[in-house]
């Protein structure tokens, strides 16, 4: 049904966006209750910085990555030498760069979530003898989930379609970095790939699809949870 | 025992109190609203840190400024019953009331799931979702809740209050099963003085985050300073007594307070009963001779001990017997009868006018 190619990088579009999703959500976690619950110098700071990506071409975001966490970037160079993880012409650099580029949305998500928590939850936990990070555990994460999931659920289709970042920071090289959009513009750019650009677009809105059904579903199942 | 002394800041609010309680049993914590309730039983809790003082109970210190301690709230051992309940909506009643007996650390595990959820009637909403509850069955489930992490002390931050009638009235007799039948000290937040009437053995009054008094029951009704705080509602005596004879057919009982009998009425008493009765101050009549033929089944040989003026009114402190009795007149009355200090005279109230309820220790044994 699907050609080569086509399997290709509708797996590694998968792949890719997974494992994206794992890179983002124990840091936006961490700066979405940093940014709603603390108040410490250079919040603002900290807040325009996570939301950078929403507002640069994701070309400049894509040359960033590439100055940094390239082979002879400050913390590429480190990571070679001492995992011997590169992240250039790969797909873990694919995740990176759909990672930083859906973070903003993930952590606002978030956020958004932690700042509708009643704040007395948590104190009647601390009567019922919860300590910090068993109340974190135990009240705010698991109240935190509505937020999580739409923010997965974000990170997941931004992941999915995310072109610039990618193929600036990572190329376009099949197999390993050629997920659905770039092979979709490959497709483009060959003369005659008007059919296999056709049938790369259609399953990128079947994939888009079955995301939003399974989202809404997971919704529905999480507001019936919390009597919402 | 509970030893506070403290100064505490909330916004522009300042709490300073000192107050000691060497048996809290059911302690009522009264006051108009801003009066320093709330701030009191959160720097109790351990959920508002005061800027000074020291807080101790039964000898262990939770709070001392110049010690530097300051134990936290989850180490505490306090329960807290919010009034708006704060139940935890991703689990079930049942999980809601595992979640502090899970974190019993150390403490002696006296009160058992099964006595609880006995005690509480939350049999039937064990497998219920917390927004399936009425407001009630809320309130019983976080009561549960703060019981079962075996609390030395339990925190009650008005749960009544957002209450309608009927479901208060629902409601109060569990509170009063608690207080009789667990030992565990009960400081309970309200401004509700019935409230105060139904559960109470002593009572603070709070007023501008100060203690304007604490005392048993019976004086706090009789201070002055409380009828300042809350007006003529709650003007009246409380007396205790014990249920003599009960005549069924004309619904009336023979309550003995101290060395004077008392005809009520309207409620269900059976000889043998501590029950505690609140006459209040509006509903006392005074004559100057024993009256004749009079429905009033109430008729007491009183002598007046001092009168109080009030907007309006007089109040007149009557001794009757071994007990006290407060009297509202107006005062033509006091000029036409002559009323003075050392008078003899005759206090007289309805049977049906006394508001009686059983009442015991906690502790004993119903």
């Amino acid at each position: 049904m699907l050609t080569h190619v086509e399997s290709q990088a509708l797996r590694l579009s998968l792949e890719v966006a997974a494992l994206s999703v794992l890179l983002t959500l124990p840091f936006a976690i961490a700066c979405a209750w940093l940014l709603a619950r603390r108040q410490f110098p250079g919040k603002a700071l900290v807040d325009a910085v996570v939301h950078l990506p929403l507002v640069l071409p994701p070309v400049v975001v894509g040359y960033f990555l590439l100055l940094v966490f390239g082979t002879r970037g400050a913390i590429g160079s480190w990571l070679n030498e001492t995992f011997g993880l590169r992240l250039v012409f790969t797909k873990q650099g694919a995740a990176l760069a759909t990672a930083v580029m859906s973070f903003p949305f993930v952590v606002r998500a978030i956020r958004l979530a932690v700042e509708n928590i009643d704040r007395g939850l948590e104190e009647a936990a601390r009567t019922l003898g919860a300590g910090a990070w068993d109340r974190f555990a135990t009240i705010t994460l698991p109240l935190m989930l509505p937020g999580i999931l739409a923010g997965t659920i974000v990170a997941f289709s931004a992941s999915l379609g995310e072109f610039g970042a990618v193929i600036t920071f990572v190329s376009n090289v099949p197999g390993e970095t050629q997920t659905l959009p770039l092979a979709l513009y490959s497709a483009i750019q060959s003369p005659d790939g008007d059919v296999p650009a056709l049938r790369l677009a259609l399953i990128s809105i079947g994939l888009g699809f079955a995301g939003l059904v399974l989202a809404e579903f997971l919704a529905r199942a999480v507001r019936a949870r919390l009597g919402r | 025992m509970l030893d506070i002394r403290c100064i505490a800041r909330r916004g522009a609010f300042l709490l300073d109190v000192d107050l000691k309680l060497p048996d809290p049993g059911v302690t009522a914590l009264f006051g108009v609203s801003g009066a320093g309730k709330s701030t009191l039983i959160a720097v109790l809790a351990g959920l508002l840190r005061p800027q000074s003082g020291r807080i101790e109970i039964d000898g262990e210190v939770l709070f001392d400024a110049a010690a530097g301690i300051c134990l936290p709230a989850e180490r505490r051992g306090i329960g807290c019953v919010f009034q708006d309940t704060r139940l935890f909506p991703h689990h079930d009643v049942r999980g809601n009331l595992e979640y502090g007996m899970h974190r019993v650390r150390g403490r002696v595990r006296r009160l058992q799931f099964g006595h609880v959820v006995e005690l509480l009637g939350l049999g039937a909403l064990l497998e219920r979702r917390t927004h399936q509850l009425s407001g009630g069955e809320r309130q019983r489930v976080a009561l549960g809740r703060a019981l079962l992490a075996q609390p030395r002390l339990l925190l009650l931050d008005e749960p009544l209050a957002s209450l309608d009638a009927a479901r208060k009235e629902e409601l109060l007799p569990y509170f009063e099963r608690l207080r009789d039948e667990l030992a565990v000290p009960i400081v309970h937040v309200t401004h509700s003085f019935d409230e105060v009437i139904r559960i109470a053995q002593q009572v603070v009054v709070l007023d501008g985050g100060r203690v304007a008094l604490a005392a048993p029951l019976a004086q706090v009704c009789r201070a002055p300073v409380l009828h300042a705080i809350t007006g003529s509602e709650v003007t009246g005596t409380v007396l205790e007594g014990t249920v003599t004879r009960r005549d069924a057919a004309e619904a009336l009982a023979v309550v003995r307070c101290g060395d004077i009998d008392l005809r009520v009425a309207r409620i269900v008493l059976e000889p043998g009963m501590r029950v505690r009765l609140y006459v209040a101050a509006d509903d006392v009549a005074i004559a100057r001779e024993r009256p004749e033929a009079i429905s009033m089944r109430n008729v007491l040989r009183a002598q007046i001990v001092t009168i109080e003026p009030a907007e309006g009114s007089a109040l007149v402190h009557l001794a009757v017997g071994s007990e006290q009795l407060l009297a509202r007149v107006t005062h033509s009355a006091i000029r036409e009868l002559q009323l003075v200090p050392g008078a003899d005279c005759f206090a007289l109230f309805k049977a049906v006018a006394t508001h009686g309820r059983r009442f015991e220790r906690a502790g004993a044994t119903a």
